[in-house]
């Protein structure tokens, strides 16, 4: 990169902040002088109508243009639901299918298990905040460094050589033979999913300790005078108590969950067999020129999503109307 | 996607929009501790959470330490050796981000990108999605309320649904029968990304935005409009500092999202070095350079030292953030 490089792309930044600034300006400063008569009509316009532009443009027409779209092939011929029966025909996509469904599956109920029982196990204890920071830190990493960082764990040497990766280190330690995990079907999809499980642990942990921290103290003390151990107050006190918090952690890392691109991405590409519907789509829309077939697996995934959000909903009323 | 997801949650006796952050939890939980004895931490939990602790601690250690370490040592011995086969460098960080040789990563470059894709992406959000924000909240004017569902609602759309129509649009302009509304975005430039990215925060930044700054009180607005105040100047004025927390909590998400993302920076960088962030660069490497250790992790740890800087320094308003939110993406 030579200076001039860089100037150039820092020039880019500056006038397009500039740009939008003086836009934004201008727009409150014309508004503000609108007629008098319908000032609130111009007022309102210029409030709302970037955003609306903005969301109309780059998200509501794309999302219709991409349901119809999945009727047509990769030509423009109308095709009816072809790309649909090829999603759930196909080898290819029915072992992304099955992938989904393994992760979606897994990662939510591991991540919120390991995040409740950490939460529990720390919930006052010294240095919480620290304990705390050390699960929730993979949080702000990218999927890709996270990726990097577990391939590292998971890397291979053959028995002769060194390890240079600490699980199977762990293995020849233990007295076995070095194992290819990533290249092992069908037993890869999981340790994939066990990076993600790495990622949304410090969420559910997060979100589930400051549930705990709401549970009503005086309901625990309670509990407690009437003789009942720790186990049974986690069982009949915390664990009602937190239960929409548990829902709402639950779906949102479903959700998540079905989205996933990045780690199978950077991990196997999707190569043996570990492929997963988001995978797919891009790959069949971005690499394979199939924008028929990679729209039809985005509605897939669109339908796939909406009873998780809808029941999210419903839990997240139902609580407040108690409140 | 990123790894982040902000989430609307029903805790019991906290305000919607203002959950505890870590350190108020930290110190409501110490006042407590003298009332409520803490028989479950028993010593097989502590010894549970230690484990969890290591093993969630331990990835991150060994590729961090491992990005010190010279090439040679790196791919022949593991990095909990290190006393036994010593040894530490910092070629690894000079190689990725200043060598200037065809095959190295040349990092450089794109974490300039990474920055200039950034800071415009959370900034154009954050600034449209507090102006409609205010418009749901507190001016009045017909089908408020179905527009306002609707826009949440756009919350569940996975922006998966939206990337192969707006690809085309970048690439083609807008038209309407033939007149051309808008131009081709020019490629290799930010323009695609910026766009984008905004627009797949907009949903979830106004949801946000919405329910702290229609939270302010309504007699302050009251007032200044009496004082002939317009919108704008209430907007400027009165919201915008008020609403400042919140609107740090959305921006610090934002950034670590756009920074964060693969799919979107694979779909409309195009792939160019003048454009594509770090994270579509180390993506290439895995891929290409797979067993080049030496450079993969200095590299991860280039691309992971900006949000761990963020994570730390504002760890209050990234919970508090994560607390009040709902889903993304």
């Amino acid at each position: 990169m030579t200076t001039a490089d860089l100037l150039g792309k820092l020039e880019q930044v500056v006038i397009a902040l500039a740009a939008f600034a003086a836009v934004i300006g201008l727009l409150l400063f014309i508004i503000d002088r609108a007629p008098k008569k319908r000032k609130d009509f111009f007022q309102l316009i210029g409030f709302v109508t970037p955003a609306f532009l903005l969301l109309i443009i780059g998200l509501v027409y794309p999302a219709i243009r991409t349901a119809i779209q999945s009727l047509y092939d990769a030509k423009g011929n109308f095709i009816g639901l072809d790309n649909f029966v090829w999603a759930f025909t196909q080898p290819d996509s029915l072992v992304s299918l099955r992938n989904t469904v393994i992760w979606v599956i897994l990662t939510p109920i591991a991540s919120t298990a390991i995040g409740l029982a950490y939460a529990v196990f720390i919930d006052k204890s010294r240095g919480e905040k620290y304990f705390k920071a050390l699960v929730f830190m993979p949080m702000a990493i990218s999927f890709v460094g996270a990726s990097i960082i577990w391939k590292f764990v998971y890397e291979y040497r053959p028995t002769s050589a060194n390890q240079i990766g600490i699980l199977n280190q762990l293995v020849v330690w233990l007295g076995g033979e070095p194992v290819q995990w990533l290249q092992s079907v069908p037993a890869n999809t999981v340790f994939l999913v066990i990076v993600m499980v790495w990622i949304q642990t410090g969420f559910a942990m997060v979100v589930l300790s400051a549930a705990i921290k709401g549970v009503p103290t005086e309901i625990v003390e309670a509990a407690q005078l009437d003789g009942t151990n720790a186990f049974q107050r986690f069982l009949h006190v915390t664990l009602p108590g937190i239960q929409g918090s548990l829902v709402v952690v639950v779906t949102t890392i479903s959700i998540a969950t079905l989205k996933v691109f990045d780690i199978v991405r950077t991990m196997t590409a999707g190569n043996f067999d570990t492929s997963v519907l988001a995978n797919e789509m891009y790959t069949q829309a971005f690499r394979a020129g199939e924008p028929g077939r990679g729209s039809a697996l985005a509605l897939i995934l669109f339908v796939l999503v909406l009873p998780i959000v809808i029941y999210n909903v419903r839990v997240l009323r139902k609580q407040r109307e108690i409140r | 996607m990123s790894s982040v997801a902000p989430v609307e949650l029903p805790i019991p006796g906290g305000v919607a929009g203002r959950a505890p952050s870590l350190e108020e939890e930290y110190t409501e939980a110490t006042t407590k501790v003298g009332r409520v004895k803490r028989n479950l931490t028993s010593k097989w939990a502590t010894v549970a959470a230690l484990l969890i602790a290591l093993l969630w601690t331990i990835p991150t250690f060994g590729l961090f330490l491992s990005s010190f370490r010279p090439a040679v040592l790196i791919k022949t011995t593991g990095w909990w050796t290190i006393f036994s086969n010593p040894g530490l460098t910092l070629d690894n960080y000079r190689d990725v981000l200043f060598s200037s040789s065809v095959t190295a990563p040349q990092l450089g470059q794109y974490f300039v990108n990474s920055v200039a894709i950034s800071i415009p992406a959370t900034i154009f959000p954050l600034v449209l999605a507090s102006m409609a924000a205010y418009a749901f909240a507190w001016m009045n004017w017909k089908g408020r309320d179905v527009v306002f569902v609707l826009v949440f609602a756009l919350q569940i759309v996975p922006l998966q649904m939206a990337l192969i129509p707006l690809l085309s649009f970048f690439s083609r302009g807008i038209t309407i029968g033939n007149a051309l509304i808008i131009p081709p975005t020019p490629s290799g430039t930010y323009a695609q990304l910026w766009f984008a990215h905004t627009a797949f925060a907009l949903p979830l930044a106004i949801f946000l935005l919405y329910n702290f700054i229609s939270q302010v009180p309504g007699e302050v607005i009251e007032a200044a409009r009496v004082d002939g105040a317009s919108h704008g100047q209430i907007f400027l004025r009165i919201i915008i500092p008020l609403a400042m927390p919140a609107l740090a909590s959305f921006a610090i998400f934002q950034f670590l999202w756009v920074w964060n993302d693969l799919l979107v920076a694979l779909v409309f960088s195009g792939g160019s070095p003048d454009v594509a962030p770090l994270t579509q660069r180390l993506a290439e490497l895995t891929g290409s350079r797979g067993q080049d250790w030496q450079r993969l992790t200095a590299a991860a740890f280039v691309s992971i030292i900006v949000p761990l800087i963020v994570f730390f320094s504002l760890q209050r308003y990234f919970v508090r953030g994560l607390l009040a939110g709902s889903t993304k993406g």
